[in-house]
């Protein structure tokens, strides 16, 4: 019964925090209907997703989003620092192959994203088989260096998130 | 002292709202300043992180420290701006790479195939064997 009324239960709590923040007041009638949300849709929509990834540990997921803020922050200043100050001639860009370990669609678009928004990559494309990534690299002299920190930066995390 | 605390916040506001427009500027000028388009995808991705979420944190402060609400509003942006961006990063890579990227300009996948803009994932007779 319970199984059937929240056959996702993040989902419905994901929708009733963001309906919340949404409407940007807390009250029993907008808590209510964003209850009545959290229920509805997981159920409507439940056909879409058959082979859901389940998340292992929200633990790691909570220090993966914190250390991918702080990357953000740090290469930001990295990233500024090299549109201001160097000349373009001086700008090493290039591209970075990682070959993947993750299989799971929903672990590698999450790497994909953390790439890109991390200052100083671009994914730019994968391998057809799904086995490596391109990366594309502002600047480094060390394309070698580049690929073990994604590596050990993210996918190690990521591959403990999406087991 | 209540004058004190709402200068203070005030300065505060203004300290983020500060740095978030220099990372937008940067961001902006980086876009003006590379010459390969793939190096311009890295200024509008990046500076804009922390050039909008500077503002959103001005923006949440201030509606803490001098409206005294609590704001929501701002962490949903954040959130949102974090789905779309790289999506939208992808689609132009991609789009750019089909048209001006020859694939012998790449490096090698290190795999059978080739990578995913110029050559046809594994079907399912390769699948089988």
């Amino acid at each position: 019964m319970l199984k059937r009324l929240f056959p996702h239960p993040l989902l419905s709590v994901t929708l009733t925090i963001v309906w919340l923040m949404l409407v940007n007041k807390v009250t029993s009638g907008n808590l209510a209907l964003g209850i009545l949300l959290g229920i509805v849709i997981p159920v409507m929509t439940a056909p879409y997703w058959p082979n859901r990834p389940k998340l292992r540990a929200p633990l790691m997921a909570a220090e993966y989003a914190l250390v991918v803020l702080w990357d953000i922050i740090v290469a930001n200043i990295v990233v500024a620092g090299i549109v201001m100050f160097k000349r373009n001639a001086d700008i090493h860009s290039q591209w970075v192959v990682v070959p993947l370990e993750l299989t799971s669609p929903e672990a590698i678009t999450v790497l994909a994203g953390t790439i890109t928004m991390t200052p100083g990559t671009v994914s730019a494309t994968l391998s057809a088989d799904g086995g490596s990534l391109l990366v594309h690299c502002l600047h480094t002299d060390d394309p070698d260096g580049i690929r073990d920190d994604i590596k050990t930066r993210y996918e190690r995390r990521l591959k403990e998130i999406f087991r | 002292m209540d004058q004190d605390m709402t200068l203070l916040s005030e300065l505060l506001v203004s300290v983020f709202l500060i740095v978030g427009g220099i990372f937008g500027l940067v961001g902006s000028f980086g876009l003006l300043k590379l010459k390969q388009t793939m190096q311009r995808l890295h200024a509008p991705t990046k500076a804009t992180t922390l050039g909008v979420g500077g503002a959103l944190i001005a923006s949440m402060l201030y509606f803490l420290m001098i409206e005294g609400s609590v704001s929501f509003h701002e962490l949903l942006i954040t959130l949102f701006l974090f789905l779309t961006a790289p999506i939208t990063a992808n689609f132009i890579a991609k789009t750019f790479m089909q048209g001006d990227v020859p694939e012998n300009e790449l490096p090698q996948t290190g795999r059978e195939f080739g990578w995913a803009v110029y050559d046809d994932p594994p079907s399912e007779e390769d699948e089988e064997k």
